[in-house]
């Protein structure tokens, strides 16, 4: 990776341009708009050639780090590899020409996809069918808890307006729950990292609306007491939410349906091999059990959802198959274990257990503190990955840990990949160890080096600032 | 180990892998699930297909949807996507990256992001841009919540009837949850009626107002009075926006509007049936920490260079969680660059160039079709690319004839009128066909 | 070791009130300054927001964090450091001197409960 300084707008030159477009002859029809409904001055927009723009954007392009430069262990958002007949699927022209307003019977092979991935889905959650309408995880989330709302508004029970979410829970829930005009119940865990079945049960009246969980859980780990759990949420009129996030050990493994959960998103950016895009666009779909059936039109996009991330992920499943699909999950908690086991002797392990797709380090059984000289902390293990050529694992979360390190290695990588990375977590460890300063001033090998936050926060620059430079 | 090309282990890895986990199979890893969780049947999925296969499949699919060429718009608009876009966004340091959180090998994101925030500025003459919304409906949702944030007390959120239906339907779905009273400006001659945004404003309880730039008839709105009526009532005043045409509109500043949001499909973004697309949303700087999702900012390193980095997180779910602004996370970054790339390429005169030939195309058409006699006008009003009429033959047998002829058109509103649209796409060859179609009905 | 000033009261939250008159002077701890680092943000309310005892009123943020302010006494919002909303550092810098804002108390017995210097010094174990 190399650092390159330029923003487009800095490459612009007056009387420059970067399109062609005919005229397409209609004489006598020129624009006219009446002034008052006029912009005074015209936008300030670049002026730069065809090959500025592809050499800016190539150049910015080689300062970030994809799945296909490397390894990317980062816990909770299962970077697996994308596959390209994916791209080469959402790319076809027949797809892209398609209009989200034409009849349906215009688009009978649209149609033939939607139907063919609901019923995919369904077999592997056992959920009776989805709406793909929602564009990502938490927007899949808010539609979920939106149908739970809507069930026992229908039935009218509109006391229940509470939510229970576990106190490990990612983020995205509660903020999803606050959406929803839902207000957040904290359930705790106990010692082993799994929902408090004794601190849920007094939790547990007429005015909760459901629970939302995720299987395994932000640890990694398998949420044992989920049938009890189901039956006392269940008994006391809830629902149950599964947060999709964590999905991908148990494609192929275990179905939520048959775990007694309601509702559930999925992120096809995550458990479906569609590729992230640097923070999107994704998809959410969100699944329901029978009696939910008659709530799925809720309606939270304009039209019919991600269709070029649903393509992809559709083209994944067919790759999948029958027989594929049974060991998708299950190499991926291989070589979440593997890796745990590999590193537990120099990196923290608060929990000693299986895990599935992910599990969480608490920071470095030796940080190197000595007289007076501050350890190594995750942050700092975390860029110190950067300088080995790794994205680093999720840090600070869940929050259940000060020095939480999140790894999930997913199904697609190698034996030899996982074990230079266990090489390269361990020869960090060593000198963290020896000399924690090695870390402190980490990432030393990137473009840039720590940025200072503080001042982005503190005096914020949003745009450019001297847009006549164009 | 059957032949899969996503999945590297060899028998003999998947063996030295267990061992040193220390245990004997890999359903030993799921030793703590309760047995009857243990998913033991069929999966009812196909057989695995080939690459070849998969390929074969979804051709066949595409193939059973007829090319049609666009004569719709309605929120979703046929421009022109230039060659470079997709070969950008297709690159897989950008297409395979997850969100920037490590910035320091992740400066192309932030820095396109940047930009990105850098247009949506310049195009609706607002502070400050987010980094992306999910599409535009959503933005307007959220917008109709910061309003009611930034209000403290109050909580009915206005919305113009001239606002597309889509708009309409997601906005009022967030509202019914977050518990927003949302009623509904009347419109007069095909634009919201500032005597109706009057009589609703005497409520009091009004925390926002959302309307249209350039509005589901077509018509570029004239907003006159419009800003000044909402903040009298210390109101939040939000302007849902076509991004392409404010590129010679006036813009949502020049409103007074103080949120500017819309759907950034219009930028060169394909129709692919509906998403992925681009919201935006942007505001005064007086209201940046009630903004949702990411943001980006400028800052140096310790050596000096310029960098840039996610930036004022406390508003975001992972920090504030049930406190935050707002639930979103992933956006629609890779469509942010999309959009970027458009922009780049289009420049000013570009944007005003699309403009110019697509209402030039809309013009020419209204007039013919009007012409035929088969169609009243409605209205007298400014429009851009996109209008409406009023049909004098059954609406159904239109779009069949236009749908057989291979054209997507006539597309009928909730009003009993029909809406065409042309883009600088069209050529004047295409517009002579579909009006020479519409002739024989 | 962090500053405690004799004199003050203290919640539990880590603001510290200084009463003059009706009008109660409130900030956060040099404590709690510590504990989130540098503040990059400080979250206000707005004058003539009323506010009850317990309630929050903004919230302090720094790049990872953010920390709500909850109001230890009820009343009326009379003014709102303008200098500490400008320059969140001030509050790193001296958290004593800078005040965030100034409340007409309803009740000033509300005061009662709270703590002095000795008791907010056993607190955080200092």
């Amino acid at each position: 990776m190399r650092y390159y300084d330029k923003l487009v707008f800095e490459l612009s030159k007056s009387g420059r341009t970067g399109y062609s477009l005919a005229d397409n002859g209609c004489k006598g029809y020129e624009m006219n708009l009446p002034a008052a409904l006029e912009r005074a001055e015209a936008p300030m927009l670049p002026e730069v050639s065809e090959v500025d723009v592809v050499r800016h954007y190539t150049n910015l392009s080689q300062m970030n780090f994809g799945v296909d430069t490397g390894f990317y262990p980062l816990g909770s958002c299962t970077m697996k590899y994308n596959p390209k007949i994916n791209e080469e699927i959402a790319s076809m022209p027949a797809f892209l020409g398609l209009h989200p307003l034409q009849a349906e019977y215009t688009v009978p092979g649209v149609k033939e996809i939607y139907e063919g991935i609901d019923r995919s889905l369904a077999a592997i959650t056992g959920m009776e069918h989805f709406t793909f309408k929602p564009c990502a995880g938490a927007h899949g989330e808010l539609t979920g808890l939106m149908i739970i709302r809507e069930y026992h508004i229908s039935r009218g029970d509109l006391k229940r307006t509470r939510i229970i979410v576990p106190d490990s829970a990612h983020g995205t829930n509660p903020a999803s729950a606050a959406v929803c005009g839902l207000e957040i119940v904290e359930v705790k865990s106990n010692a082993d990292g799994l929902v408090d079945v004794n601190d849920l049960k007094p939790l547990l009246d007429d005015t909760i609306a459901g629970i939302m969980m995720t299987n395994p859980n932000t640890l990694g780990l398998f949420e044992k007491d989920i049938r009890e759990i189901a039956d006392l949420v269940h008994a006391a009129g809830g629902l149950l939410y599964y947060d999709g996030a964590n999905m991908n050990p148990l494609i192929g493994t275990v179905r939520p349906g048959d775990m007694g959960f309601d509702v559930m998103h999925l992120n096809l950016h995550k458990s479906f091999s569609t590729p992230h895009g640097g923070g999107g666009p994704g998809s959410g779909p969100v699944g329901v059990c029978h009696k939910l059936v008659p709530f799925l039109g809720v309606n939270v996009s304009g039209f019919h959802g991600n269709f070029g991330v649903i393509l992809r992920a559709y083209a994944y499943i067919l790759m999948l198959g029958r027989q594929n699909v049974r060991l998708c999950g299950k190499l991926a908690a291989l070589g979440a274990n593997y890796i745990k086991e590999s590193l537990k002797d120099v990196y923290k392990l608060p929990i000693e257990s299986v895990c599935k797709h992910e599990f969480v380090f608490d920071g470095l059984v030796n940080d190197g503190a000595r007289d007076g000289k501050e350890g190594a902390t995750t942050l700092d293990v975390a860029k110190r990955l950067l300088d080995y050529g790794y994205h680093a694992p999720t840090i600070y979360f869940p929050l259940l840990f000060h020095q939480a390190i999140m790894i999930e290695p997913t199904e697609t990588e190698s034996k030899e990949t996982l074990d230079e990375f266990i090489e390269v977590m361990r020869r960090i460890a060593a000198e963290a160890a020896e000399n924690p300063d090695i870390l402190h001033g980490a990432p030393h090998n990137t473009p840039i080096g720590r940025p200072d936050e503080t001042a982005a926060a503190r005096n914020p620059i949003l745009k450019i600032q001297d847009e006549c430079a164009c | 180990m059957a032949a899969f090309p996503y999945f590297p282990q060899t028998d003999g890895d998947i063996r030295q892998m267990l061992d040193r986990i220390g245990v004997k199979s890999l359903d030993d890893l799921y030793s703590d699930v309760p047995d009857g969780f243990l998913y033991k049947g069929e999966y009812d999925l196909p057989d695995a297909m080939s690459e070849q296969q998969v390929r074969d499949f979804f051709e066949g699919m595409a193939a059973r949807n007829p090319h049609l060429t666009v004569f719709a718009g309605a929120g979703a608009y046929d421009h022109y996507t230039p060659a470079v876009i997709p070969y950008i966004t297709q690159r897989s340091e950008f297409l395979t990256a997850y969100t920037p959180y490590q910035c320091e090998i992740s400066q192309g994101t932030l820095r396109y992001i940047f930009e990105y925030q850098s247009m949506i500025c310049t195009l609706t003459g607002m502070d400050v841009s987010n980094a992306s919304m999910y599409d535009g409906p959503t933005a307007a949702a959220e917008a109709m919540r910061m309003a009611v944030s930034c209000a403290k007390k109050k909580n009915t959120v206005l919305l113009s009837d001239t606002l597309f239906p889509h708009v309409r339907n997601v906005v009022g779905t967030y509202a019914r949850y977050y518990g927003v009273k949302i009623e509904m400006i009347d419109q007069k001659d095909g634009q919201t009626s500032l005597e109706s945004l009057k009589a609703l404003m005497e409520g009091g309880d009004v925390a926002g107002v959302i309307v249209p730039s350039v509005n589901r008839f077509g018509i570029v709105e004239d907003l006159t009075g419009f800003g000044e009526t909402v903040h009298a009532a210390k109101a939040l005043f939000v302007q849902y926006c076509d991004p392409s045409a404010l590129a010679v509109v006036k813009t949502p500043a020049e409103w007074g509007a103080d949120v500017a949001v819309g759907d950034g499909q219009p930028l060169g973004i394909p129709l692919c049936y509906g998403g992925p697309y681009v919201g935006f949303m942007a505001c005064r700087k007086d209201y940046m920490r009630k903004l949702p999702g990411r943001i980006v900012g400028e800052t140096r390193d310790a050596a000096g260079r310029r960098s840039f980095v996610l930036t004022l997180q406390a508003r975001e779910q992972h920090i504030r969680r049930e406190k935050a602004t707002s639930n979103i996370c992933s956006n629609e970054s890779l469509m942010a660059l999309w959009v970027t790339v458009y922009l780049s390429l289009m420049g000013s005169q570009g944007m005003r160039k699309v403009n110019e030939e697509s209402y030039k195309g809309a013009h020419y058409l209204c007039d013919a079709l009007l012409a035929t006699g088969k169609f009243q006008k409605v209205f007298d009003a400014p429009f851009l690319k996109e209008f409406v009429l009023k049909p004098l033959v059954p609406v159904e047998q239109l779009q069949r004839k236009l749908y057989d002829a291979g054209i997507f058109g006539a597309l009928e509103t909730e009003d009993g009128f029909v809406s065409f649209c042309v883009t600088e796409k069209r050529t004047k060859a295409e517009i002579d066909r579909l009006v020479g179609i519409i002739k024989e009905c | 070791m962090s500053k405690v000033l004799e004199g003050l009261k203290y919640s539990e939250t880590h603001e510290w009130v200084k009463v003059e008159g009706d009008i109660a002077v409130i900030g956060v701890t040099d404590f709690a300054q510590k504990e989130m680092g540098a503040i990059t943000y400080v979250d206000c309310p707005d004058v003539d927001d009323e506010l009850e005892k317990g309630e929050e009123f903004g919230a302090l943020e720094s790049v990872k964090a953010s920390s709500d302010l909850y109001c230890p006494v009820s009343g009326v919002v009379t003014e709102v450091n303008e200098a500490v909303a400008d320059g969140p550092e001030l509050v790193n810098e001296d958290a004593f001197s800078n005040w965030i804002i100034k409340v007409r108390m309803s009740d000033a017995s509300e005061l009662d409960s709270m703590m002095d210097a000795a008791a907010y010094r056993q607190m955080i174990g200092e």
